[in-house]
Formats: structure tokens, sequence, C-alpha cells
């Protein structure tokens, strides 16, 4: 009866396996532990109906194993047994659905006082932007491209003025406060992923993708990106450090705005080239 | 993520839900709520399945599959246009005379399936075949002039979707020639055989000019309106 | 025409079905290549599957060492990202979907139905045609400059057809989009001929509800295929146009490395709703016709009918409908508008229900049975086994909240391997078990088949189980390397390295499956007529292995159901479904 026992074998070890090995998520620093705890109910209901129908099976191979004389019973259905398990099984499938959509919703409606923080991609770098002083992220065109505007923000509209641009380095945030990542893309599709904020999103290139999070935990997280951009895409990675509101206030002082950054090039891009 | 979301597949969905629909019909017909163990004996069908011809019920499957395809591409033009607002394309005039020319192809295939006679036949299904060679003709006129106007294929999504879907809808019609050219070939043997056929060559036009019309339907705005009035039911 | 003699004893009315005799081949090339025998044709589609198959093995090796041995074997990023993608597009496509559907589909469809041949035989043959010209573009891209594309299987623009990616700027990308083309068009030719054959060629008595399951499985995934598969076409045109003609479907404005492209206006997302209105459906393109077979297995040699026929008949046909409102379950983080994550985890986890109730009737057909446990059975047991465990794991990622942290990560990568790679491959290693003798007259080796059997069950579990807990983690999917990221607490590199060694084992073990095929065809125990004493139509042929047409000089006629299994006091614990044995006495 090798194959019982392995059957066994295999509900077992899988249960041990995950009950004992060291391999969990890492632990959060957002406000979605409601995600982590929508997962936990899906392991549980799932790891009991793996575990149920595995060892319901060996049951039957081991007690209607061939032997000489057994005769198989002839039993073409069974309405109520059929209907009964149909209902049980809606019902654990409501279950997980229920509280996943509950979730879901408070995943898309984003605070209204969550603060637009902007991750901008390209291959293989993360750059972001922050509203500034009026609060407002200025519009913003791949069309506007170039050496001297390399996020394409318009110079020409006064909320991007102001804008914080940090290119090529890590994004700080305050601890404790809504942020709506306003995600862009101007080459490539890319995801912006960071595993302890659970959150993650596509970013496309030709139209803006959200999603919102609180940051709970101080410390420095790691950014991966989480969707096929290229042969860069295993070492596109950045850094968002969550800090003290006086820690990231002190550090927003030493950014510069768009507006000084675009001054600057253009003055380097007309001496560098006496034509102009 | 905004109003730029591009999910719009509802051309492909009301296609399949028909398809669907009917496949369910007909299921429901064929005994599937009996209790086939408890029913020995050599039972026929309920259905009378074995008078309808393989080769036009193979028709049958192909056009779905045609259908498919076309309903998806307008699908992928109505995705499309929902993201950015485009003129819509100004057609040249003599995408008529090849619609005229298509539907007298499909009339004379109609009126050679009542044919007994293998002269006045193979004389219908020619000028069929003919009339064709004229809409692809035609076709081509139609893209010359386009490109002439300055409506190259990538000057705009419009343009691009008109030089794609006429060229896959021509190189369905280009097929039917094919098809039809072997059946004037062969239009002297079997008669049964060549009225089957006949049948079907005229199947096969009446779907592709319905399939054209839909694409002219689409090129000539309508889905602009069909979008404008999802969009005030939406709002 | 009608050769079914008029037996008044038999209630057998005259005959209706027309009876078409094939052509019969006079020379060798129509015998042995151009064959239109759709036995024939089964083989050799089954046989370039397999063929191709290897090559997506080799190429998951490669992947496995590059991610379990990264300071050993370190790849190049391009290499890496060309071996994942061709392997995955190899396995979805040009292996399982043709393996079932032209390989099982095209054997056993006319014999199961009691039917000489497909209806269009030539039609027929051009489609393995020009399957295997797909084949061949698709191996041709491995040789052009560039190499083949690296843009993953879904070949998401615009990255498939920029230059960071690698093919997308070479021939790499051309050559499989236009393999896909030719395998649809392929395709489509055979699913014409399988989806008519069952509506039209069925022999007399063989009402829908006598079918077997096998027959129901392989026929609804056709009907879907037929109508998902055009999907793919579009895209696959569509992305064509932009990447040789310039046009704008997917492409929206876009900066590359510093420099403005031509394009603008696109949407990729349009890509994406197109790519998996087909490659849902193809999921289940794969795993109906497993369900119908994994049934018929379970049956034969559990020696029981199978546990409520009509509702497995009518879970296949409701999970192929609710297969079309489900795609855009695998855009969840795609930025498509959010409300859409309500309807569609709602109806993905609908479709859970009837695929729940199939495992359930598996069960109850092992209860009170007469359990047999041979090769075709153990793999069927390791279906169970597997896909349960991969369905499940479907549920964390079909509802969409959970799907977030999860998505693009290895648990992804380690759940679709689980339900769609293993758990069809045990079907079709089963299935290959229990049809050799019919194909080929002999048994396959027992000792080989439970080395096989025994490494590729256990090992297939021990490599992609762990592999939830990997992405679980955090790490994400198509990484070459991960490194040593602050999220990652305890180290994967050791797991990594024992799923590597699995693979590695389980590789091997698909070559001694391959010999036994090979060995087997000469070697092999005679198999008689009917060595399983099934009861489905396609082990009653006069000859085993069936000669072209199937049949003596009339047509079977069927009497019952194809699970005639223990009937009481029938003479034999099956009856065959063309014998007109009934009851003497009505049971009380």
């Amino acid at each position: 009866m090798v194959v019982v026992i392995a059957l066994v074998v295999v509900v077992v070890g899988s249960i041990l396996f995950h009950l004992l090995s060291p391999w969990w998520w890492t632990p959060i620093a957002s406000n979605w532990g409601y995600i982590d705890a929508t997962l936990v109910i899906t392991f549980w209901i799932t790891g009991f109906v793996f575990t149920a129908v595995i060892l319901f099976m060996a049951y039957c191979v081991w007690r209607f194993r061939h032997e000489p004389g057994r005769v198989a019973a002839f039993e073409p259905e069974n309405r109520r047994l059929e209907i009964w398990l149909t209902v049980v099984t809606g019902l654990g499938v409501a279950a997980m659905l229920a509280p996943g959509l509950v979730v879901w919703k408070q995943f898309v409606t984003v605070p209204d006082d969550a603060t637009e923080v902007e991750v901008f991609a390209q291959q293989w770098s993360w750059s972001f932007r922050l509203p500034g002083e009026d609060g407002r992220l200025g519009t913003s065109d791949a069309a506007l491209v170039g050496p001297d505007n390399p996020l394409g923000i318009s110079p020409f509209d006064r909320f991007g003025q102001d804008d914080i641009i940090i290119e090529s380095d890590d994004l700080y945030l305050p601890i404790g406060k809504p942020v709506k990542m306003v995600l862009r893309s101007v080459d490539v599709l890319h995801n912006f992923y960071v595993p302890e904020f659970r959150a993650k999103m596509d970013m496309v290139p030709g139209m803006v993708t959200y999603f919102w999070f609180t940051p709970t935990r101080i410390g420095e997280f790691e950014v991966l990106c989480a969707e096929l951009c290229g042969v860069g895409h295993g070492h596109m990675r950045g850094f968002v450090q969550i800090q003290e509101e006086t820690d990231y206030q002190a550090w927003l002082q030493e950014q510069r705005t768009f507006a000084e950054l675009w001054e600057e090039r253009r003055v380097r891009t007309a001496s560098s080239d006496p034509e102009q | 993520m905004g109003a730029a979301n591009g999910t719009n597949m509802t051309v492909i969905l009301a296609f399949l839900v028909t398809i669907i629909a009917l496949a369910f019909w007909w299921l429901l017909q064929q005994g599937v709520m009996s209790k086939p163990w408890l029913e020995t004996g050599p039972m026929e069908e309920a259905a009378g399945r074995s008078g309808f011809p393989v080769e036009r019920l193979g028709l049958g499957v192909f056009l779905v599959v045609i259908g498919s395809l076309f309903a998806l591409f307008g699908s992928a033009f109505i995705m499309r246009m929902d993201l950015e607002i485009w003129p819509s394309l100004t057609l040249p005039p003599v995408v008529w005379i090849n619609t005229a020319l298509l539907v007298v192809a499909s009339i004379f295939l109609r009126l050679a399936t009542r044919r007994s006679d293998t002269r006045r036949l193979t004389r219908d299904t020619t000028i069929a075949g003919l009339a064709t060679g004229g809409f692809l003709v035609g076709q081509l006129l139609a893209w010359r002039e386009l490109q002439v106007v300055g409506d190259g294929l990538t000057s705009g999504p419009a343009a691009s979707f008109f030089y794609m879907l006429s060229g896959l809808h021509g190189l369905h019609i280009l097929g039917g020639i094919l098809a039809l050219g072997v059946l004037i070939a062969r239009s002297g043997g079997d008669p049964d055989r060549t009225k089957l056929n006949v049948g079907l060559c005229a199947t096969y036009w009446d779907f592709l000019l319905v399939v054209w019309i839909g694409l002219l339907l689409l090129f000539m705005g309508l889905a602009n309106q069909l979008l404008d009035i999802c969009r005030t039911i939406l709002t | 025409m009608a050769n079914i003699p008029y037996r008044p004893d038999e209630q057998v009315p005259p005959a209706e079905v027309p009876d078409v005799h094939p052509p019969h081949p006079h020379t060798w090339i129509g015998r042995w290549v151009f064959s239109q025998d759709a036995k024939y044709i089964a083989i050799q589609y089954s046989a370039t599957a397999i063929a191709i198959g290897l090559v997506a093995l080799v190429l998951s090796w490669l992947v496995r060492l590059q991610l379990g041995f990264p300071d050993v074997f370190s790849f190049s990023a391009e290499a890496y990202y060309q071996f994942i993608t061709m392997h995955g597009m190899i396995m979805v496509i040009y292996l399982l979907t043709a393996i079932f559907l032209g390989g099982f589909g095209n054997y056993l469809i006319p014999l199961m139905v009691g039917a000489r041949d497909m209806v269009f035989p030539f039609v027929n043959m051009l489609s393995y045609w020009v399957y295997l010209l797909a084949v061949l573009v698709l191996v041709a891209s491995f040789f052009v400059p560039g190499g083949p594309t690296g843009a993953g299987w879904t070949l998401y623009p615009p990255q498939a057809i920029l230059s960071g990616t690698p093919g997308g700027q070479d021939a790499g990308i051309i050559l499989m989009l236009l393999s896909l083309i030719l395998f649809i068009i392929g395709f489509t030719m055979g699913g014409l001929n399988y989806v008519v054959t069952v509506l039209q060629a069925r022999t007399r008595g063989m009402t829908l509800m006598r079918m077997p399951l096998t027959v129901w499985g392989i026929f609804t995934a056709t009907v879907m295929a037929l109508l998902a598969f055009p999907a793919l076409f579009v895209a696959c045109v569509m992305m064509l146009f932009d990447r040789l003609l310039g046009t704008s479907f997917f492409m929206p404005t876009l900066v590359e490395m510093g420099e403005q492209l031509s394009y603008g206006g696109g949407s990729p997302i349009v890509f994406q709703h197109l790519f998996w209105f087909f490659g849902h459906p193809e999921v289940y393109i794969v795993a109906l016709p497993a369900f119908g077979i994994v049934s018929d297995l379970i049956s034969v040699h559990a020696r029981k009918n199978v546990f409520g026929y009509r509702m497995m008949v009518w879970a296949i046909v409701i999970i192929g409908a609710l297969s079309f409102i489900v795609w855009a379950h695998h855009m969840y983080v795609s930025g498509m508008h959010p409300y859409f994550g309500f309807f569609f985890a709602t109806t993905t986890l609908i479709i859970a229900v009837p695929t729940a109730i199939k495992v359930y009737n598996w069960l109850l057909t092992l209860w009170r049975g007469d359990i047999h446990l041979t090769l075709p059975m153990l793999f069927a047991l390791s279906f169970v086994v597997t896909f349960v465990n991969g369905g499940l794991t479907g549920l964390f990622l079909g509802n969409v909240v959970v799907d977030v942290p999860l998505s693009d990560t290895m648990f992804v990568v380690a759940h679709f391997h689980m339900v769609m790679g293993v758990a069809p491959l045990m079907v079709i290693f089963g299935a290959i078990y229990h049809w050799h003798p019919l194909m080929t007259g002999r048994m396959l080796n027992e000792a080989m088949g439970q080395i096989h059997f025994w490494v590729t069950f256990i090992g297939t579990y021990a490599i992609f189980f762990p592999m939830h807990y990997v992405g679980l983690v955090g790490v994400p999917r198509r990484y070459p390397e991960i490194g040593d990221p602050a999220f990652i607490t305890t180290p994967v590199d050791g797991l990594n390295a024992f799923i590597s060694i699995a693979a590695f084992i389980v590789g091997a073990a698909q070559i001694l499956f391959l010999f036994n095929i090979a060995w087997s065809a000469r070697n092999g125990r005679d198999a008689g007529g009917n060595p399983w004493r099934a009861a489905s139509l396609e082990w009653q042929t006069p000859q085993t292995p069936p000669r072209h047409g199937n049949w003596a000089d009339d047509l079977p006629v069927v009497y019952r159901w194809a699970y005639d299994y223990s009937v009481p006091g029938a003479p034999e614990d099956f009856i065959a479904q063309d014998d007109p044995w009934v009851q003497q006495t009505a049971p009380t």
C-alpha cells in the first residue's frame, strides 16, 4: 500500500512544511494587514479542503483496493449528496470571497487626505516626484521627455514648477500618513512592488495608475520591478525610506524643485553648446 | 486609471453570449438531462442529424470562427477608440462600388444554387467570381486613393484599422475565390456535389458580405456614436 | 451509404448513418507521410509535440540551473529570458494544446464515437502539416541573429517589440508571432474536424449522453479553442503590424532609452485583454480534456461507473462557458479599472464550484470501487493530488485582494505549474499508459513505468510545493537572480537549489519514459484486444491496433453508455458499449 502511504505523506509533509519551515512573508510595514488576514483565512480553508480530499482519497484507495472477490458497487449518482456538496462548496467559496471583496473595496478607495507621490519608471530605474508646496502634481507627458526634462513635466504648468524631483535616488516618506502612489512609465510595463507594503500595481506607458497605503514602520524598504520590462528587469531596484515626520521634513528641505532643475539644466546646455 | 481603461469587450461578448446561448439551447434538445444508465438499447437521435451534410456543418463552424475573429477585431477597434478620440476615415467613393459588386456576387451565387443545368450554373458562378474579383481590385484602388489623400497606414488609428481589416477580409474573399474557381472547374462532375458546393459558396459569400457591411459601419463612425450612447447611459 | 443491416428482433430501425469509407492510400508516402488517417495523424501530432516538448524540458533545466545555482551557472539575462519565454510558450501551446487536441483528440474521437475517421481527412492532414510548419518556424527563431524572443510567454507590448528585450528588434518576436498565427490556422483546421465529427459522425445509438467523458472534454475544449484562439490571432496580427509597419495599436507615446519613438495613442492594456481573452480559456482548453480523460481512467481502473455522469457533463460545459468571463483575473494589478476586480473575482470563484464538483465525483467514483492500482490509475490519483493543490492555490490568486501581494511572484509560477503543467502532464502520462496498448498492441513496461511514476509524482510535488513559499516570501518571478535583499529574512537559496536538483531528476525520468515507449513498441508484452477490460467503444475494434477505417464492414451499434462496469447480474464486470446484453429479469 505504498500509494496510500505516499498520499498521507504528501498531506502530512505539506502541513508540516507549512507550519515548520522558516519561509513566510516578510513582516508587514503598511496598513494592509487585512490582506494578510484574508490570505490566512484562505490558507485555513484551502488547507482543510486539501487535507480532507487527499486523506479521503487515500482512505478509498486503501479500503477499496482490488482483492479477489471484490465487486464494485453500481452507483450512477446520488442527487442529495451532490446538492449537499455543492452547497457546502459554495459556502466555503463565499467565506473566502466576501472578506476579499470587502478588503478590495478599501484597497481601491483612496482616502481624501492621502498625499500624492508620483513614481516614474523607465528602463531600468526609478525616479520620484513630490507635489511641492501647492500639494498638486503638475501635468506631464512622455512626449516632453528629453535630456533637460527627464520626467517629461510640462514647463508651462504652474502646478509643476514647485514639484520636487528625485531622480534615480531613494524616496523618503513620513510614517503614518496615507500616500497615493501615482504610477507612470514612459517606455514599457513596470510594476512598483515593495514586499513589505503588500500592495503593488503595474505602470503602463500612456496611462497613469495608482494604489494607496499608509506606512506603519520606520526603515529602509527595497523597491522591485514586478513586471517583466526587458533584460534589466532583475536589476531594477530602488529604496523607499520611511521616516519620522521631522526627519522627513529635513530631507525634504534638501530636495530641489522642477523649476530649479529646469533653469540649471538649460543654463548648462546653453554653456556647453556655444553656438546656441 | 481614470477614463482611459480600455476594457470594452462588448462586441466579442455579445457574439459569444449568442453562440453559447445557441449551444445551450441545442444541448437541451439532445437529452442532456437524461439518465443514460437507465436507457439500454439502440436509441435513435432525437434530432435527425443524418440528413444534414457534414460540409454544411463544417462551414457553419468555420463561419463561427471567422465571426469570432472579426468580432474580436471589432472589440479591439472599440477598445482602442475608447482611449483616444479620432476622426473617422473619409472612405473613398470606390468603396461603395465595391460593396455593390459584392452584393451582386452574393445574388448571383444565390441564383446559381437554384440552377439545375450546368451551363447556366457555370455562367452564374462565373459572373459571381468576376464581380468578387472586381471587389478585390476595387479594394486595392481604395487603398491607393487613401494613400493619395495622405491617409497612409501609419497616419492614424482609423487608417491602420481600415488597411488591416479590409486586408484580412480581402484574404478571406481571396480564399473564397480559389474555392469558387475549383468549383467552376469541376462543375461538370457529380451534380449533387456541385449543388452542395455552390450552396456552401453562397453561404460563405453572404457571410463575408455581412462582415464587410459590419466593418463599413465601424469605419463610418457608427462605433463613435454607439460609444457616445454608452457613455451617456453610464453617466 | 447505409449498410447497417435491419434486424427487427433488435429493434434497430433501418440505418440512416452515412457510412463513408475513407479513401485508402495506395502509395508509401500516402500511407506513412501524408497520411489522412486520424490515428496516424494523432501519432504524428504527438511525436512532434513530444519532440518540441523535449526542447522545453532542456530549457527548464537551464532555467533551474540559473535559479538554483546563480553563482555557478550564470547565464546572461538575455539568455535567461529567452529560456523562460520559449519554455512557457512551447509547453502551453505547442505541447499541451497540441497533444490533447491534435494527439488524443485525433486518436480517440473517431474510435470513441464509432466513426471510421474524421469527417474531413484531407483538412485533418493539412492541420498537422501546418502545425509542423509552426513548430519549425518556432525552432528557426533559435537560429536567427538575436535569438528567440525573451518577452515572457505573455509577449506583453511594448517591451516585446522594443530593443530592451531579446529578439524585440530582431527577428525573434516576428517568428514567434508568425508561428503562433500558423499554429492557430492549423489548429482551426483540426478543430473543425473534431467538432463536426462529434456532431455528425457518431455511430447509431451513440447519443451525446452516451459519449465517454473524454470525448466531452475534448469536444468542449475544441469549441472553446475555436472561439478563443482568434483572440490570440488578432493580438498577434496587430502586434506584427505595430512591429513591422509602424502602426500604433498597442503602442502609446514612448521614450526608449532617452529617444522618442514614432508611436503614439495605443494601449498595451488592449493587448492584455485580447491575450487573456484567449489565455484564460486556454487553461481550460488544456484542463477539460484532462478532466475527461482522468474520469475515464478512474472509472475503468476502479471497475465502477463514473459517479454523477450527468453532473460531470454539465460541469464540463458550464466550466467551458464560464471560462470566457473570467479572463481579467490575470490583470488585477495591470492598471485596468479597479472596479472590474469585483466582477472578475466573483466569476472566478464561482468557477471553483463546478470544478470542485468534478473532484468530488472522482473521489466518489473511487468510493466502493474495485481499485486496480495500475499505472494509469496511479497517474490519475497523482493528477487529483496536484490538481486539487493547484486549484486551491488558484483561490488565492483569483480572490482579487489576495492576489495583490502574490501576483508576479514565484507563488504564481508554482500555482500555474501545478495546475496547468504537472496536473495535465500526469493525465497525458496516464493516458499514454492506458492507450498505448491500443495504439501498438503492446503493454508498456511495468517496472520502468513504476520508476517513472514515483519519480515524477514525488519529484514534481517537491519542485512546486516549496516554490509557493519562495513566492510568499516575496521573490518576484522572472528574476534570474534575487540577490540578498532585506525583505528576505530567511534565505531561499537552499530551497532554490533543492528545487533545481528535484527538477533535474524529474526531467531524467521523462527520458526513461520515452525510452519505455520506444522499447515497448517492439518488446512489450502482447496486450490482446482489451487489456483493461474497458467498456468504451475504442477497445471494441476488430483489430488491435485498429486498421484504417477502424471498423469491420459494418459500423458498430451502441446499446449503452460507456460506463457499464460491475452491473449487477451481468456476466462480466463490464459490458461493452456495442454489447446488446439486457437484464433478463427486471431489477426489483
